[in-house]
C-alpha cells in the first residue's frame, strides 16, 4: 500500500496512530494495551458485595436476632425451616458437633470458621429465590437471627460490622490452611 | 486373531500395548459396531444407496450423524429449593481422544446459568491495586491473548464413590464432572499489571455475575502465573453454561475456582473466606480438622471403555481405553491392571501427554470369558501416583467428599456384564 492511498483514508490514519498509542512503551520497553478504564472505589459501593474477616466491604447498618425473626420467617423459612434444621441436607443451617461420634453435622454453628461469612454470602446469594432483595440492614437483622439460632449470640445483640467480625465461630480454629503447598 | 502369538503384558488377559498398532480394533464406544464387516466377512460390497444421489446442502450450524449415537449430558433433576443449582455430566464413555465438544462439556451451577448481555458486563479490578480499573467485553477482546488445553475438574466428582454403592454407575455418572477444552484469553497478569499490584496484596477474590455471587479467593502466585480470562472455548465464544461473556480460568485446580461470569477481581491481604471455599470445597479429616484452599486436582486416570453397564459381547480382544490428568503436571504414564490390581502393564499414550491437560491411554485386552478386575493407576510428570480407594480412605476418612482421585475398578462378570465395584 503506497503512502498516497493511505493518506486518501483518514479513518484509517486515525486507527493506526491510536493503534500506535496503545503499543507505545509505558515506562519500559514492553509494547502493552492499556484499556481499562480507571474508576474510584466509591463507583464501587453498590457492586463490590465483598465482606471480609477483617470488616473491609462491611456496610453501615446493624440488627438483631430479635429484628431478624420477621425477616427470617418472610425470606428464609420455607427452606431452613423454623429452627434452622432445614428440609434437606444442603439447607440445616443450626446445630450439629464437629466432636459427635457420628458424621458431623455441619452447619454455620458447628463448622462455619468466619461470621463475615454469613453476612457476605446473605447478601450476595439469599434468599435463593430472590437474591439482593433484603436492604444491608435485613441482613445485619438475619445475620444475627442465624448466629442466635446456633446459641452464639443473645437476642438482642446488636449485630454490626464491628461486632460481628468480633464474633469467634465455634470451629473458627478447625481448618487448616493448604495453599501454601501448591 | 486366533493362533497369532500375543505377546501377554500383565495377567488375566493384558497384552503388549505394541500390539496395538496391528489390531486396528474399535473399542465399545457408542457407535461401535462393525457390522459390515464384523458380522460376515465374505459378503460381496455394494456401491451404498448414499453414494448414488447428491447429498445434502452446506448447513449454517452442523449437527452429528443421526446414525453416530445421542451423545447427551446426564442432568440432574432440578430442586425447587435450590433454583439453578445442579450439575450436568459429560458422557466420558462414549467420547474419544482428549477435547471435549463445547455441548458436552460438564457444568456445575449454583444459581443457574445467567443470560448476560457482554454490552451490560464489566470486569472490575479493585482493591490493592495503583488503580482500580473497569473493562469493558469489546476492550478485553482486543488484548494479545493466549490459548491452552487443559483438562476442569469438580472437585466433588467421583466424590459418591467414598460412599460405597453406585454398582450400576457408568463413567459418565462417576466421573462425569470432568472435560478438557482449549481455552483462550487473556493472561490475568496482563490486567493485574495494568491495575498495578501492591505489595501487600497477597489474594485475588474473583465474583460472578450469577444469581449468587459466587466468588472464591486465588492466591496471588497463582494468579500471576498461569490464570486466564477466558473468552472462547474450543475456537468460539464461551458458552453461557461455562460463563459467557467470560470465566477465570485456573489450570489443574478445584474447577469451582474458574469462577464463571467473571465480573470482579478484587486485590486483598488475606482470601475473602466466601461460603464456596469455608462451608463448601472443604474436606473434614478423620480427626474434625477440616483442609481449605485445597487447590490441585490430584493426578487421575479412568477407564472410560470398557465401562460401567456396558457388555462385552463375547471372549476375544478389546481395545481398553481411557482418559488421564494431573493438576500437578502433565501425565507420565498410565498402567493398566485387568486382575485388580494384582498385576499392571504399561499402557500406550496416544499422544505427548500435556501439562494438567487430559491424556488418552490404550492397550490391547484378551478377555477369555472369566471375571476380571479393569483398573488404571496414572502417574504425573511430578512423580505423583494415583492411589487406590482404601488409602484415600485410609488418610481421609468417610466425612470427606471432594478431591478423590482414587483408582476406579470396573467389574467384569462371566457374562461380559461390566459393573462399579470396590476391590
Amino acid at each position: 500500500m503506497s503512502m498516497s492511498s493511505v493518506a486518501a483514508r483518514p479513518g484509517k490514519v486515525l486507527a493506526l496512530i491510536l493503534l500506535a498509542a496503545w503499543m507505545a512503551p509505558a515506562g519500559s520497553q514492553e509494547a502493552r494495551i492499556q484499556l481499562g478504564t480507571p474508576i474510584d472505589e466509591d463507583q464501587l459501593s453498590g457492586f463490590d458485595l465483598i465482606a471480609a474477616p477483617d470488616g473491609s466491604g462491611m456496610p453501615t447498618g446493624a440488627g438483631t436476632a430479635r429484628q431478624g425473626r420477621s425477616v427470617y420467617e418472610l425470606n428464609c423459612l420455607r427452606c431452613h425451616a423454623v429452627n434452622g434444621e432445614g428440609v434437606s441436607g444442603n439447607t440445616v443451617i443450626a446445630g450439629g458437633d464437629m466432636r459427635s461420634e457420628e458424621s458431623p453435622l455441619r452447619t454455620v454453628g458447628s463448622y462455619w470458621p468466619h461470621a463475615s461469612t454469613l453476612f457476605d454470602f446473605i447478601r450476595r446469594a439469599m434468599p435463593a429465590d430472590a437474591p439482593k432483595t433484603l436492604s444491608d440492614d435485613e441482613v445485619y437483622q438475619v445475620t444475627a437471627y442465624v448466629l442466635f439460632l446456633n446459641g452464639i449470640v443473645g437476642e438482642d445483640e446488636s449485630i454490626n460490622s464491628e461486632t460481628l467480625t468480633a464474633i469467634a465461630m465455634p470451629n473458627g480454629d478447625g481448618f487448616v490452611d493448604q495453599s501454601h503447598l501448591h | 486373531m486366533t493362533g497369532m502369538n500375543w505377546e501377554k503384558a500383565a495377567g488375566n488377559g493384558l497384552l503388549n500395548r505394541r500390539h496395538l498398532l496391528q489390531l486396528g480394533l474399535t473399542g465399545l464406544g457408542a457407535a461401535g459396531a462393525n457390522a459390515a464387516f464384523g458380522q460376515d466377512a465374505g459378503a460381496i460390497l455394494q456401491i451404498p444407496e448414499w453414494s448414488r444421489m447428491p447429498g445434502a446442502n452446506a448447513s449454517a450450524y452442523g449437527e452429528r450423524s443421526r446414525y453416530a449415537g445421542d451423545l447427551r449430558r446426564m442432568a440432574g433433576t432440578p430442586d425447587p429449593i435450590y433454583p439453578g443449582g445442579g450439575a450436568s455430566r459429560s458422557p466420558l464413555q462414549f467420547l474419544q481422544g482428549t477435547i471435549t465438544p463445547n455441548a458436552l462439556h460438564f457444568e456445575r451451577h449454583h444459581a443457574g446459568i445467567p443470560d448476560i448481555d457482554p454490552a451490560g458486563h464489566t470486569l472490575v479490578i479493585n482493591g490493592l491495586v495503583r488503580q482500580p480499573l473497569a473493562f469493558s467485553y469489546e476492550n478485553l477482546l482486543k488484548y494479545p491473548m493466549v490459548s491452552r488445553i487443559n483438562f476442569l475438574e469438580c472437585s466433588g466428582n467421583s466424590g459418591a464413590l467414598l460412599r460405597g454403592g453406585n454398582a450400576d454407575g457408568t463413567a459418565q455418572s462417576l466421573h462425569g464432572l470432568l472435560s478438557c477444552a482449549e481455552w483462550t484469553g487473556v493472561p490475568l497478569s496482563t490486567l493485574l499489571d495494568e491495575a498495578g499490584v501492591l505489595p501487600e496484596a497477597r489474594w485475588v477474590a474473583a465474583v460472578g455475575a450469577d444469581a449468587a455471587s459466587m466468588g472464591r479467593s486465588v492466591p496471588i502466585e497463582k494468579a500471576l502465573d498461569d490464570v486466564l480470562v477466558a473468552l472462547y472455548q474450543n475456537g468460539e465464544p464461551i458458552r453461557p453454561g461455562q460463563g459467557y461473556p467470560m470465566r477465570l480460568f485456573c489450570p489443574g485446580w478445584e474447577g469451582n475456582i474458574s469462577v464463571k461470569w467473571l465480573t470482579q477481581l478484587k486485590l486483598m491481604r488475606e482470601p475473602a473466606q466466601f461460603r464456596d471455599e469455608t462451608s463448601k470445597y472443604t474436606d473434614t479429616m478423620p480427626d474434625r480438622s477440616s483442609l481449605q484452599f485445597t487447590f490441585p486436582m490430584g493426578v487421575k486416570s479412568l477407564i472410560t471403555s470398557p465401562s460401567g453397564r456396558m457388555n462385552l459381547p463375547r471372549p476375544g480382544i478389546f481395545q481398553v481405553t481411557g482418559v488421564a490428568w494431573s493438576g500437578h503436571g502433565a501425565i507420565r504414564r498410565v498402567e493398566v491392571s485387568a486382575d485388580g490390581g494384582a498385576t499392571w502393564a504399561e499402557a500406550e499414550m496416544q499422544a505427548e501427554p500435556g501439562d494438567k491437560a487430559l491424556a488418552r491411554f490404550t492397550i490391547p485386552w484378551e478377555w477369555s470369558g472369566g471375571p476380571a478386575v479393569l483398573q488404571s493407576r496414572a502417574t504425573d510428570s511430578a512423580g505423583n501416583v494415583q492411589p487406590v480407594r482404601d488409602e484415600v480412605l485410609a488418610a481421609r476418612g468417610t466425612i470427606s467428599f471432594y478431591h478423590n482421585n482414587c483408582i476406579q475398578s470396573w467389574g467384569v462378570d462371566n457374562g461380559g456384564a461390566i459393573s462399579n465395584v470396590y476391590v
